[in-house]
């Protein structure tokens, strides 16, 4: 339950930081929801990938449909991944997950240090 | 608490850290060519941000400081914008903006380019190719011809507002720029745009000129006049191909200047002395795709089913993505003007008002020359003039590349201007090393072309042109005219140096200011057409006026466009816009109808395999059209090359120096009338070949490419030419290729590979206005728009649009899709 919970919450944070706050309010973000969900530093660290894979992928989606897969085809190939954009949309959030986790991970492994 | 234990947290979380944040130092630097990752991926900042919806909105409300009363902008269906301003200064504030909004990137890259700063973007580039291009930006002195064109259009109080307001609304565009709202081309070369200034404009407008005078064969002229007999030369380079017909009528009779102009007594052992060797390398440099050339005619009311005139207009550059240009209407309570814009400069460039039209082609004169002037020592502090060291004046140039290193280059200016060639920078090989070549162009002279575009726009009555065409020095255009009272006009109009006969042809001797230019053709005495018998108007590049125009031409011009554009005019009557679409798309090509019988009638067919016959017989019933199915066109082309190969390398082999083979206009005319022409026979075998020798040989040796590009399944024309329009950045997934299109070279529609006809404009000038257009674009720069390359599949199809001159009362019509308002603040 907590888990969900740090997910959703992450999810949300980051959207809201990224609103104001340069690309990398994907690691903050995750960092504070650390500090005020306390789990053990997995479970952080999996609430924070989770929590990031989850905006990054809807966020992606959302822009992709509306956008009727223009950009996304022409991005993928720019970076030879081919026309389709399924493996450049896996990459890209596996990236924003990686970095929400890291974020995730620090902001709990800080808190053990106070206890 | 055990300390070893607190320890190992602390190790822990130190690690954590370190790892997050080195991830995110990756992920935020680009490496080489890749951009910032981390940045670049990020869905609310990086690419996705630049994935527009389909059906986004581009409607809004702004209180915005810099206009003064409210301007409205009406988006249509096409996301043309139509202003309607209280005041031109409004109007031209909200250009700035909305060139901004959509074409930002393009703008700015295009004066970095023209100002020699690609490296700070791009570094020095693969072999030094985008230094090399800064260099030589810098040094043909295009940076000290705009700041002097700036200076005087400052001078100017109207055009001074106007590049101010302009340069506002661009200004505040980027100012409430949000990086998510970054164009895709910076988040790719992760650099951030600069503020714009009138400078920037004054720089945009020098590319102009660049592109449409900046290059010419002066230095292949006289690598040539060094090798071949003057003779020869004149076949090889003559002044005018006898098939032209000049935009002026033949048999006009001109008007003799005052007093004539002779060559320095020194000439003949100074500047002609034909046939004598300058040693530089040996490079043949591969020829440039011929075709920066344009189209435009006026049909006269005696000509039309109206009655009133018919203006049509397709400048062709270079074709690439975001286009060249923008499409506004822009109305204040004075004017109603239509037409492309060019994103980096205000005014409408080609279009058409409530009463006149006007459109451009460029009069390829050649006003780049070359001094070759000699320095006391390497540090080119003074050069040799009229018996004494004169100081140069040194300008040192620093190029920023993107690691942060620079490159510093020297360039001298002199009398004749900034020295672009010398052993420090000579052009992959163009000019010998130890020769200092001085480049005296008119683009470097200060003028105000933005105001003739200015005084266009507004125009009433042919007087009205007349004046505005008379700022306009560089680069030289021929600027059709049609009003609604009827008159039609064409002036070719530019500041052209008067030259001796040949003078600028070759380089020129720089020891002495005998060789300058002298003075300008007078305004009054430029090749001009009013309202002619003939009933039209007309230019294509060609030759200006025939050889009793009483002032040397000099040049390169185009032949059998102009030829077939004047053909089809001469016999047509009761002309409709519908007509004139399909003239601007015809695909006739005249050169193949002079060369083709004549080739095929010079062709030993029984030494022709069956295969090849094949070949020869689709060439024998073709009806000399570019069709994009036909495969006689690719068959035609291939020949003719390897005739021009077969004819000229051989000798050419031998001449020391760059060079430039004749026109292809120029060989047919010779081979036509000499069948034993010397240059026919190759050289390098010792039995002398006839004309139906070389003929059939360089058939069967077009035949061999033929075969393979049949093979390849690339034989029909379209698929043989691959028309394709490409990124400023030359990126292919953000291009356009393999567009299946007709035409090609010598051909009206002269749609080639990468160039081709960009604004194609039909205007007829009834009361309220009936006109088309269409470019190969669209209107919003963003590769993530659908809007992007929105125009290209009809463009390509040869379709147009019906241009929307929208009145003010139309605000509520359906074809209104998005409203933008600006507003002055506290309003």
């Amino acid at each position: 339950m907590r888990i969900l919970v740090s997910i959703l919450l992450t999810a949300l944070l980051t959207f809201a930081f990224g609103l104001y706050l340069p690309w990398w309010s994907a690691a903050l973000a995750p960092f504070v929801v650390a500090l005020l969900i306390i789990q053990r530093p997995f479970h952080s660290f999996v609430s924070g990938f989770c929590g990031l894979l989850l905006l990054w992928l809807v966020l992606i989606l959302v822009i992709d449909s509306a956008n009727n897969g223009i950009m996304s085809r022409k991005v993928s190939m720019l970076l030879g991944l081919g026309p389709s954009p399924t493996v450049l949309i896996i990459i890209n959030c596996v990236i924003g997950a990686l970095v929400g986790g890291m974020g995730a991970l620090t902001g709990s492994l800080l808190i053990k240090l106070k206890r | 608490m055990n300390s070893r234990f607190g320890y190992m947290k602390i190790v822990y979380f130190l690690l954590s850290l370190s790892v997050t944040l080195i991830l995110i130092v990756l992920l935020s630097s680009g490496f080489g060519k890749a951009p910032p990752f981390g940045k670049f991926v990020s869905p609310q900042h990086g690419f996705w941000q630049n994935a527009e919806p389909l059906n986004k909105k581009y409607s809004g409300d702004l209180n915005v400081q810099g206009v003064d009363r409210a301007t409205h902008i009406y988006f249509d269906d096409r996301l043309v914008p139509h202003i309607f301003a209280q005041t031109e200064s409004d109007a031209y504030f909200a250009q700035g903006y909305l060139h901004a909004k959509f074409r930002l990137w393009q703008m700015e890259f295009q004066t970095i380019a023209a100002s020699g700063r690609l490296t700070e973007i791009l570094g020095p580039g693969p072999d030094s190719a985008f230094l090399n291009n800064d260099r030589r930006m810098r040094r043909l002195g295009m940076v000290y011809g705009a700041k002097r064109s700036l200076t005087e259009m400052e001078a100017d109080e109207e055009s001074k507002k106007n590049l101010a307001a302009y340069t506002n609304g661009v200004n505040y565009y980027i100012e409430h720029l949000s990086e998510s709202e970054l164009p895709i081309e910076y988040k790719l070369l992760n650099y951030y745009p600069e503020k714009w200034s009138p400078y920037k404009t004054a720089l945009l407008l020098k590319y102009l000129s660049y592109d449409l005078t900046g290059s010419e064969s002066d230095i292949e002229h006289t690598n040539a006049k060094a090798h071949f007999t003057e003779e020869e030369y004149k076949l090889l380079y003559p002044i005018m191909n006898e098939a032209s017909s000049p935009v002026i009528p033949k048999g006009t009779i001109f008007r003799a200047p005052p007093d004539s102009i002779a060559p320095p007594s020194t000439a003949d052992s100074l500047y002609f002395h034909w046939k004598h060797a300058d040693t530089v390398p040996n490079v043949v440099e591969p020829p440039a795709e011929k075709g920066k050339g344009s189209n435009n005619w006026v049909a006269g009311g005696s000509k039309t089913y109206s009655g009133r005139p018919i203006l049509c207009n397709d400048p062709h550059l270079g074709l690439n993505l975001p286009s060249l240009w923008y499409e506004i209407q822009i109305s204040t309570p004075d004017y109603s003007v239509y037409g492309a814009s060019l994103p980096g400069a205000p005014a409408i460039i080609v279009g058409f008002n409530d009463f006149v039209a006007w459109g451009v082609t460029n009069a390829a004169r050649d006003v780049l020359d070359y001094y070759q002037v000699t320095f006391n020592d390497n540090n080119k502090s003074e050069y040799w003039l009229n018996g004494e060291w004169k100081k140069a004046e040194l300008t040192i140039e620093k190029y920023k590349m993107k690691d942060g290193s620079e490159f510093t280059d020297t360039v001298a200016y002199t009398e004749f201007g900034p020295v672009l060639y010398d052993n420090s920078y000579n052009g992959k090989g163009r000019v010998a090393s130890n020769m200092n070549l001085a480049a005296k162009w008119t683009a470097h002279l200060p003028s105000n072309e933005l105001k003739t575009f200015v005084e266009l726009n507004k125009a009433r009555n042919y007087e009205d042109y007349l004046k505005a065409i008379r700022y306009f020095s560089c680069p030289g255009q021929n600027f059709a005219f049609a009003s609604k009272s009827g008159t039609i006009a064409l002036w070719q109009q530019g500041k052209f140096p008067r030259k001796w006969n040949m003078q600028g042809d070759f380089i020129m001797p720089g020891a002495d200011t005998s060789y300058r230019w002298q003075s300008f053709i007078p305004q009054s005495e430029n090749p001009h057409i009013v309202n002619p018998e003939r009933g039209f108007v007309s230019s294509a590049n060609q030759v200006p006026a025939d050889t009793s125009y009483p002032y040397y031409l000099g040049g390169d011009y185009d032949v059998y466009r102009g030829l077939q554009i004047n053909r089809m005019l001469e016999i047509m009557s009761g002309v409709s816009p519908e007509d004139m679409q399909q003239m601007q798309n015809d695909n006739y090509n005249a050169f193949a109808e002079n060369a083709v019988p004549f080739m095929i009638g010079n062709t030993k067919e029984i030494l022709l395999t069956p295969d090849e016959k094949v070949f020869l017989d689709s060439l024998r019933d073709w009806n000399f059209r570019n069709e994009n199915n036909f495969t006689a066109p690719t068959i035609f082309v291939t020949w003719f090359e390897s005739l021009e190969e077969m004819i000229w390398k051989d000798e050419f082999d031998k001449q020391p120096g760059t060079s430039v083979l004749p026109e292809s206009a120029t060989l047919i005319e010779l081979l036509k009338k000499d069948s034993a022409f010397s240059f026919i026979d190759d050289i390098n075998t010792p039995e002398k070949e006839s004309l139906a020798d070389v003929i059939t040989r360089a058939f069967k040796k077009a035949a061999i490419k033929l075969a393979a590009a049949k093979q390849e399944g690339r034989l029909t024309w379209s698929k043989f030419k691959d028309t394709g329009i490409r990124h400023l950045l030359r990126m292919e997934p953000l291009s356009r290729f393999h567009l299946n299109t007709g035409g090609g070279r010598n051909v009206i529609n002269a749609t080639q590979q990468f160039w081709g006809p960009s604004w194609k404009m039909i205007v007829h000038l009834t009361d309220t206005t009936e006109a088309y257009g269409i470019y190969p674009g669209g209107q919003n720069g963003n590769p993530g728009s659908y809007h992007y390359d929105e125009f290209v599949t009809n463009w390509a199809e040869g379709k147009y649009y019906k241009l929307w001159q929208m009145r003010g009362e139309e605000s509520g019509d359906r074809r209104v899709k998005h409203v933008l308002k600006l507003s002055p603040p506290f309003n």
